[in-house]
């Protein structure tokens, strides 16, 4: 049998989705269903006088129009943050209520006011037009830095100031210290855009009650349906876990927006028990652009110290990050430990201090979206990094070079936290350096301006701590929830098997991937393995999918009960071939007498298990196990992507022409697989620092970006051709070496691309470069360039 | 969506009949504009009528100098005509570039003109080659037929049957498209021929307008350099997140020179 262990498996799950065969929550129909619709707030920032609801409720076909009143009747709790934060002076984060149907303010355009149910989605909507709301419009805040400003409108009243938490990292004094020795002070001030996540499939929910046996069942678009259902019975609801299920088939997307625990699907799913009637919902565009949680939304302010060298002595880092109007369900250790720990890249950099102030405004809630605080580490990193190069007129490559954490130097203990387990970045920097064609640059540049265009070449050399994470660290920073990964591998009694896993697959192609695993351990064909994921009913509970986690930690579960199961193999297979347990090695599917030719297949190890006539007295028949996997540390993918663009100085359109991406995910399963997860990061990537960027209106507070007229998505022809090549220094504690590729492209992206943009323009501009923006710099070159 | 009578008519007469006397009647055409609309239950039609079951509304003639384009007829036909990419190559091009394939493969001329989106491509076309629009009652030059925003010389119940366009000797279409919507952004469309030199600008303005500063350089030496200097004043001009009136003025001097030279 052939090595399925980095080979490129075509996905086993493509047929389906291809074909239109996916089962997405909205294919799917319960009996008697109604159908729910939202009303939502028209405003910003508004007090409600009154909700009237008589007339939606006598509308056709209306099962029922439920108020915050009626949540709040039943005792259904308000949404909850499950990390907690403490700022400098050693109080937790504020975390004002969230209710799942607004009481008496609403707080953002699409906030949750009222829900409609009816017999067809139509008569909801038609009823749904009937609520009257009576609002008293307040004044919105909508900018971070302008919420945190005295004076500003207040969201909550137990938030004053308009701030949830003022936090630091690092050590203060050293990072003093280190400035008053530099050289070079390189100072930059950025934004890093607020973004719409975009799933492809919109969110969508469906709450259904069994009368008999007491149950409910919620189908959600989630990444995570164990941590779902544990919030929603334990802080929510108040009811035992046992009576819900959570139940997340095919997922299409989510980039962190579908890790969170939305009003809608606990609207849905208490109202389907006190209508007694399944309850659906699915998300119109509109909705997911107003109500899906955003991500980024930073401004920062950067220093970096740097000695006469160009080694990194300092960097000070100060963040204002916007929450939204609430606290979403990991809103908080987003732009905290997610972020700052990350600030010391890929560099010895010894002394580094960050504060991070986060605001609550009047726009959507904000919280995780794919690298969640990472991108928003590599983007102040690198491109001060790269800033620095300039102004020390030293080459980006040659200054990264000077301050890279040495291959010998792991484990290598950061000054913000983390520990590096492993890595080579200098390898990466010097693969893709050749990939991109470093050396050949400067005549492409030459050649550019001879036909009137303007072209830059830019680096981010990023670093992620990703197999999120260590349960007792994560504890001890706050959070709510152990992050450890659950699996169980059950054999048929004919050899075919099935494998249980709490992590969840949203398009990232676990029934390929850990079906690898699983026939490699077993030496048994890919065919005879079927993934289970998504059903609290059926799999152990689980984590579920982030952070880059699924194979690290996952794929470290499902190791972890392959490896049991084949010990309990051996004892059957000793049992057999008459021989002592220790003698017994498996390899490639058999069970062998060492330095014999006795073996026993594991299909005929598997059979008898199950048909135990021949057995050892003392083991329990079956052949299934599982494990449970809590990492021992983050793992730190890292790698090089190098940008290059040609801009058009007369429109101020750029062209991404040149893509370079090296990265180091240490062991792979499946190239083609991560090929495929590096070409969609980046693609998000380039879309955050060209095209997309969430706008409210500053004065009224509707979102200007509400629909694909207004909110630019990349498209195909907005990409290159992106040359990719990966290095791999395997990650050394846990079994697989790996250590994930979902984010890396994401969290590399923006800052390569800015970096050869600002390199092409000679000036500074801020994300997301809109050709405007682009225009008017070149515009600036220009006149610069004739005054000299 | 809310409930409306559809109705699918076999002539323009009875199309014409059955929008006269629904309370709030509307043409369907291609859809792509209107059924958005309502989906998002921004538009309650009493009544759709359907102009899809009506013959020899989608058909493109070549004759007597003209090309003559039915109302019905889709982008995507437009676009792969052979007749129209003979005659006038820059009215095929204009059309292939038209949204993605979906909508050119829905969306038709008489729609696109019916409703004049200020950032629409065709009203470029339409005045800058001096185009005439025929209705179930008259003709319109399009000199009378923009009026403004989504505003048009179209009476109430009036319908487009189709858009005659004299074959210039020259013309060229050059788009700097809405990097969202990819609509167009700036649009200008530049042609030499029966009705002179002209200069059109969609994108830009609450609907297509004539650049005549440029109409006359071009008239006086038809080249993208005649064209140098020649400014656009940005008053009146839209001005959105992705572009200000600056902008957009500065495009249309870029984008007119790219027509000229797209015409050759
Ligand atoms: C995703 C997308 C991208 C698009 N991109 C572009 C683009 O890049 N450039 C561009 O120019 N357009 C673009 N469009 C618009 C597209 O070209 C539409 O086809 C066009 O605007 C309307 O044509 P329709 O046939 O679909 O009309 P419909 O939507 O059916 O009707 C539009 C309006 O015109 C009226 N009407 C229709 N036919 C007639 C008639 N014969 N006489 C009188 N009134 C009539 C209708 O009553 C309605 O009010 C895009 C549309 C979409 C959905």
């Amino acid at each position: 049998m052939a090595l399925q262990m980095g080979a490129s498996v075509r996905r086993v799950e493509d047929y389906r989705f291809i074909t239109g065969q996916g089962t997405y929550v909205d294919d799917i129909n319960r009996p008697g269903q109604s159908y729910a619709v939202f009303v939502r707030s028209p405003h910003a920032h508004a007090k409600i006088k009154s909700i009237d609801t008589s007339k939606a409720a006598k509308a056709p076909g209306v099962v029922a129009v439920f108020t915050g009143k009626d949540t709040a009747a039943d005792k259904v709790g308000g949404l909850i943050c499950g990390w907690v934060v403490k700022s400098k002076d050693g109080q937790p984060h504020k975390a004002p209520a969230h209710p799942v149907l607004a009481l008496d303010t609403v707080r953002y355009v699409g906030d949750h006011v009222a829900m409609v149910i009816a017999d067809t989605l139509g008569q909801a909507k038609d009823a749904a037009e009937l609520v009257e709301v009576d609002y008293d419009v307040l004044t919105p805040v909508i900018d971070p830095v302008a919420a945190v400003k005295a004076g500003a409108p207040l969201l909550h009243a137990d938030a004053p100031g308009n701030v949830c938490y003022d936090w630091e990292l690092g050590d203060k004094a050293a990072t003093e210290a280190a400035f008053k020795s530099a050289a070079h002070v390189v100072k930059l001030d950025l934004y890093n855009n607020r973004l719409i996540p975009n799933a492809m499939e919109p969110r969508a929910a469906i709450g259904e009650y069994d009368r008999a046996t007491d149950t409910l069942t919620c189908y959600s678009t989630s990444q995570n349906p164990h941590v779902l259902r544990l919030i929603l019975c334990a802080f929510i609801y108040g009811m035992p876990e046992h009576k819900l299920r959570v139940v997340a088939p095919d997922v299409g997307g989510g980039f962190g927006s579908k890790i969170f625990c939305y009003a809608e699907e606990t609207a849905c799913t208490w109202a389907a028990k006190k209508i007694n009637r399944a309850v659906k919902w699915t998300a119109e565009r509109s909705e997911s652009f107003m109500s899906d949680a955003h991500g980024r939304d930073h401004q920062t302010h950067a220093e970096l110290a740097v000695d006469k060298d160009g080694k990194f002595l300092g960097l000070r880092v100060s963040t204002v990050a916007n929450l939204g109007a609430y606290l979403s369900t990991f809103a908080t250790c987003v732009p905290s430990y997610l972020y700052a720990t990350l600030l010391a890249g890929q560099y010895t950099t010894p002394a580094i201090y960050a504060e991070v102030k986060t605001a609550f405004t009047n726009t959507a809630p904000v919280d995780a979206y794919r690298g969640a605080g990472r991108p928003e580490a590599t983007y102040v990193v690198e491109r001060i990094v790269e800033i620095a190069a300039r102004q020390l007129k030293m080459d980006p490559a040659e200054l990264r070079r000077r301050n890279f954490i040495a291959p010998g130097a792991f484990p290598y203990q950061t000054p913000v936290a983390l520990q590096y387990d492993s890595g080579n970045y200098n390898l990466a920097l010097s693969e893709a350096l050749k990939l991109a064609d470093y050396a050949g640059f400067q005549a492409r540049r030459a050649e550019s301006e001879r036909r009137g265009k303007l072209r830059g070449i830019g680096f981010a050399a990023y670093i992620e701590a990703c197999g999120i994470a260590p349960s007792a660290v994560v504890g001890s920073l706050g959070c709510g929830v152990g992050l450890w990964e659950s699996a169980q591998v059950r054999f048929n009694p004919t050899g075919s098997v099935l494998v249980y896993t709490g992590s969840h697959s949203h398009g990232q192609g676990h029934e390929t991937t850990f079906a690898q695993v699983v026939a490699d351990k077993f030496g048994i064909p890919i065919e005879n393995i079927e993934i289970v994921h998504g059903d609290t009913s059926k799999v152990p509970m689980g984590m579920g999918t982030y952070g880059s986690r699924s194979l690290a930690v996952g794929g470290s579960a499902i190791v972890r009960a392959c490896d049991k199961l084949i010990e309990k193999g051996k004892k059957i297979a000793a049992h057999l071939l008459e021989a002592s347990v220790q003698d017994i090695e498996f390899a490639e599917g058999n069970f062998k007498v060492a330095g014999t030719d006795k073996s026993v297949p594991i299909g005929q190890v598997v059979f008898t298990s199950y048909v135990p006539h021949n057995y050892p007295k003392d083991l329990e028949p079956g052949f299934e196990e599982s494990g449970f996997y809590d990492p021992l540390n983050f793992t730190y993918p890292a790698g090089t992507h190098i940008a290059e663009v040609e801009i058009d100085p007369d429109t101020g359109v750029i062209a991404v022409v040149n893509w370079a991406a090296v990265d180091d995910f240490g062991k792979i399963v499946n190239p083609m697989i991560v090929e495929g997860q590096v070409h969609g990061g980046i693609a998000q990537g380039i879309g955050q620092a060209l095209l997309e960027g969430a706008v409210y209106d500053k004065e009224s507070g509707q979102l200007l970006t509400g629909s694909f007229m207004d909110y630019t998505m990349p498209r195909a022809d907005d990409l290159p051709s992106f040359k990719v090549g990966t290095t791999e220094t395997p990650c050394p504690h846990n079994p697989l070496g790996v250590k994930g590729c979902g984010e890396a492209g994401a969290i590399a992206a923006p800052a390569a691309l800015m970096n050869a943009i600002t390199d092409a323009l000679g000036t500074e501009i801020d994300m997301p470069a809109t050709q405007e923006k682009v225009w008017r710099a070149a515009q600036n070159r220009r006149m610069r360039a004739a005054a000299e | 969506m809310y409930n409306f009578n559809y109705h699918r008519p076999s002539s323009v007469a009875d199309a014409a009949k059955l929008l006269s006397s629904a309370s709030e009647g509307k043409l369907l055409a291609g859809g792509q504009t209107l059924l958005p609309t309502i989906k998002q239950r921004l538009n309650k039609p009493s009544d759709l009528i359907d102009l899809g079951g009506i013959k020899d509304l989608n058909t493109v003639k070549v004759e007597g100098g003209k090309v003559v384009i039915g109302a019905l007829t889709r982008h995507a036909d437009v676009a792969g005509s052979d007749a129209v990419r003979k005659a006038i190559a820059a009215l095929a091009s204009l059309a292939g570039a038209i949204g993605d394939p979906a909508v050119r493969n829905r969306g038709t001329i008489g729609g696109s003109l019916a409703n004049s989106d200020p950032a629409a491509d065709y009203p470029a076309a339409v005045l800058g080659l001096g185009a005439t629009i025929h209705t179930n009652s008259r003709t319109i030059a399009a000199d009378d037929y923009f009026k403004g925003l989504f505003e048009t010389a179209l009476n109430p119940g009036e319908i487009i049957t189709a858009v005659s366009f004299p074959v210039p000797e020259k013309a060229g279409y050059a788009k700097f498209p809405n990097p969202a919507s990819r609509y167009a952004m700036v649009g200008v469309f530049v042609a030499k021929g029966p009705a002179g030199v002209r200069v059109a600008v969609t994108g830009a303005g609450a609907c297509a307008f004539r650049q005549k500063a440029m109409e006359a350089a071009l008239a006086k030496n038809w080249s993208a350099a005649a064209l140098d200097g020649i400014k656009t004043s940005a008053d009146e001009l839209n001005s959105d997140i992705h572009g200000s009136a600056e902008y957009r003025a500065h495009l249309i001097g870029v984008m007119a020179k790219r027509a000229v030279a797209a015409a050759g």
